[in-house]
């Protein structure tokens, strides 16, 4: 058997005093795409805040195997190396650093560290504006101060071209979705869905069965109370979306 | 002798000159230097030129002297010290130190001969070099701050040469004060002591009494200085003392960048300074003062560091002038300093831009002062201060609006950003304003960066450090888009190596 890009296991965390997931299961193997979904509250950010290594958030039980080795060793900025990226829900602003030198520092340090040749200044940018442009975006935006001023599009635009120039492993999306209207919701899921490829696997954390209209889950878990209460094929988010959660978490048994 | 001030002259020159946690170099060079073992560094020597510890008529006298001085510059000095005497030193700043024993300094000291300097750079303290290296200092450059003799190191005097040639050319006069007192007289009686009076001050007063040396430039009218001035192009000006005076004269519609300092750390073995920045902006006329100030702080434990208290004013004294005044202040353990502008000509604008941070347990009491008095004279203040360890940082400002200035505005906005749980920063705006009408905003913000700030960055591969790094330099950017260019990008550089160990 290969070993799976992401191997969760008896899970319990949260913010300090509450753990807010407990006894939960999951594993990804390399390249595959996995939605989990999930009524409000029910831990989904939590778990990609204890994936990225949220410095509030503690793990009480349980072990997290990314590529073979335990991530919870891992400080956030190793993580963000060995190639787990997340995108924020709200990602914060960081005023007086433009989005292309904060960009810029992000593909230095990921790069070094995976030992592999500094883009040259020439390629970096030719880069970096094919992916603003694929997402909608123009030059001028590098400019800006990271997240400052941005509307809640362009937050999650910015979010998605940093996953795109750092390509990591496995992208956990955490509700990528949200805030966008349907051209934009188009526009970044083909992006997301471009990125995909037996190199990265994908985690995306959504409300809604829209996104994976466009990118088919391989598998789709739903969360309640901290805990995977059903898992399935893409199915299972279709009638999600005819039925809403309250049949599963009623009674978390049903199987 | 009394206080920190007793150990000033002892203050020995090869201790190590930042106390921040240095990760092991990956640079060969270095390693190498590293592993021939400590250098011995260099020992201050006692010059037998060096005048006994002590203030008094007959030590003013004897600087003159020495420096073949006219007999008003005496008169001038002579003033200053009787007013002086009367004087008590201020209290009312924000910050904290032993008493200071003005008897137990020694006021003259001949600049140290060629022979007493290291010889190589392999005579000095590799904590310096380290430091040099991560501030990107060219190596030929390093020689020459870490005060190896000049000769022995790289022709310093041919560049010299072709950048007084091309000053020349252009009728610009740069030269030390003391030249100026010889060869320009005229200018400096008329100008010297208008802009700060040695009335002004208990420290100014001190200054016009012993001031030892310091830069002396004269733009003519209509004249655009062909190049940025830097004491780095006079010669000797490493040696200038604790004492430095400094005047700027920009004549009509004339145009002049000066810069002063370096981002490379400054030892020095006097404690105190008391330096004083006089510029004039007639008619028309331009003067950008930038600083990076660098002195050595004082040890993670407060000991040490020099005692930085300047007086810098600035007159636009001609309608339409501007004086424009940059500062990066990290180094000293204690700065007293308050770059003001006098707008005293119609439609003039004055500016203060600044970033001061302090770590360990340095004490930054800085501002500015604006005082408007012609008719339509605008001012912007941006002042930008950083506090870790157990540091205080105070922004002090004074905003004045006199009856006269008809159509005045001013805008200040004041941020303080900290880092830690135990440093301190303070605010003291003071506006008066005799104008009904006059337009006065003053913003101020104190903010932490944020764990989230953080989180973000760390997500995105970067180490906590450089994080802290780029979130201050952000912090920061208003005032470094002021600077030159070069120096913009040593002063981020700077800011980085400051901040080494001060997170978490």
């Amino acid at each position: 058997m290969t070993q799976p890009l992401l191997e969760i296991r008896k899970l319990s965390a949260g913010p300090q005093d509450k753990p807010v997931l407990c006894d939960l299961n999951l594993t990804i193997a390399a390249g595959e795409v996995h939605a989990v979904m999930g009524p409000n509250g029910s831990g989904k950010s939590t778990l990609a805040g204890v994936l990225a290594g949220r410095p509030d958030y503690k793990v009480n039980t349980g072990s997290i195997q990314f590529q073979g080795e335990d991530l919870l060793e891992l400080e956030p900025f190793e993580r963000a190396r060995k190639g787990l990226f997340l995108a924020f829900q709200y990602p914060i602003e960081i005023p007086g650093v433009s989005t292309m030198e904060f960009l810029k520092t992000a593909v230095e340090s990921v790069r070094t560290a995976r030992g592999e040749p500094p883009l040259s200044a020439v390629d970096f940018l030719k880069e970096a504006k094919a992916v603003a442009c694929e997402v909608g975006l123009s030059d001028e935006f590098f400019k800006r101060s990271v997240n400052e001023g941005f509307s809640g599009g362009e937050r999650k635009r910015s979010e998605i071209i940093q996953m795109a120039m750092l390509k990591p492993a496995l992208g956990v999306l955490d509700e990528i979705d949200s805030g966008l209207d349907i051209d934009a919701l188009q526009l970044l899921s083909k992006a997301v869905k471009a990125m995909h490829s037996a190199n990265c696997g994908l985690l995306l954390i959504t409300h809604y069965q829209r996104l994976l209209e466009y990118i088919t889950p391989d598998r789709v878990h739903v969360l309640a109370d901290g805990k995977i209460v059903k898992s399935g094929t893409h199915e299972l988010a279709l009638e999600l979306e005819k039925q809403g959660y309250g049949w599963l978490t009623d009674s978390p048994d049903s199987k | 002798m009394k206080g920190r001030l007793g150990e000033c002259n002892r203050f020995s020159m090869n201790k190590p000159l930042d106390q921040t946690q240095v990760a092991a170099s990956s640079n060969p060079e270095l390693d190498e230097l590293l592993d021939r073992g400590y250098a011995p560094g260099f020992v201050t020597q006692i010059d037998s030129d060096t005048l006994a510890p002590g203030l008094s008529e007959e030590v003013v006298r004897f600087i003159s002297k020495k420096k073949n001085e006219p007999d008003w510059m005496l008169q001038k000095r002579l003033k200053a010290l009787g007013y002086w005497q009367k004087l008590e030193e201020p209290k009312w700043a924000h910050i904290r130190y032993d008493p200071i024993d003005y008897q137990a300094i020694s006021y003259y000291s001949a600049p140290s001969s060629q022979k007493d300097r290291p010889q190589s750079l392999d005579e000095v303290d590799p904590e310096l070099l380290k430091t040099y290296e991560k501030l990107g200092i060219p190596l030929h450059e390093r020689a020459r701050l870490a005060g190896v003799a000049v000769d022995a190191v790289f022709d310093s005097v041919s560049v010299a040469t072709t950048f007084k040639q091309q000053l020349a050319e252009a009728g610009v006069i740069f030269c030390s004060i003391s030249e100026a007192i010889q060869e320009h007289p005229d200018l400096v009686r008329k100008y010297l002591g208008s802009v700060v009076p040695y009335r002004d001050n208990f420290f100014a007063a001190l200054n016009a009494a012993v001031f030892s040396d310091g830069s002396f430039v004269y733009v003519p009218k209509g004249v655009r200085c062909p190049m940025e001035l830097s004491t780095y192009f006079r010669i000797n000006a490493a040696n200038t003392g604790q004492f430095e005076r400094t005047l700027i004269i920009a004549d009509e519609s004339s145009q002049v960048s000066y810069l002063e300092g370096c981002t490379a750390p400054m030892r020095d073995e006097n404690q105190l300074h008391a330096a004083v920045v006089e510029l004039v902006a007639l008619d028309s006329a331009k003067i950008k003062y930038s600083t990076v100030q660098n002195w050595y702080p004082g040890d993670e434990e407060g000991r040490g560091g020099i005692y930085n208290f300047v007086t810098k004013r600035g007159a636009c004294v001609g309608a339409g002038s501007k004086i424009s005044w940059t500062q990066v202040e990290t180094g000293s353990a204690i700065t007293w300093k308050y770059p003001s502008v006098i707008l005293r000509g119609d439609d003039s604008v004055g500016e203060f831009y600044s970033v001061a941070l302090t770590r360990h347990f340095q004490q930054a009491d800085t501002g500015t002062k604006m005082v408007h008095l012609g008719r339509n004279t605008r001012s912007t203040v941006v002042s930008k201060g950083i506090s870790a360890g157990r540091s205080q940082n105070t922004y002090r400002g004074r905003i004045r609006v006199s009856p006269t200035a008809a159509g005045a505005r001013n805008y200040t906005q004041c941020d303080s950003l900290l880092l830690g749980s135990q440093c301190g920063a303070h605010t003291f705006p003071y506006i008066e304003c005799g104008l009904p009408g006059a337009l006065i905003e003053h913003e101020a913000t104190t903010s932490k960066v944020s764990e989230q700030q953080l989180f973000l960055c760390q997500q995105r591969g970067i180490d906590p450090e450089q994080a802290v790094a780029m979130i201050v330099n952000g912090f920061c950017r208003e005032v470094f888009q002021e600077l030159p260019m070069e120096f913009a990008v040593e002063a981020g550089r700077l800011l980085a190596v400051s901040l080494e160990g001060a997170v978490g």
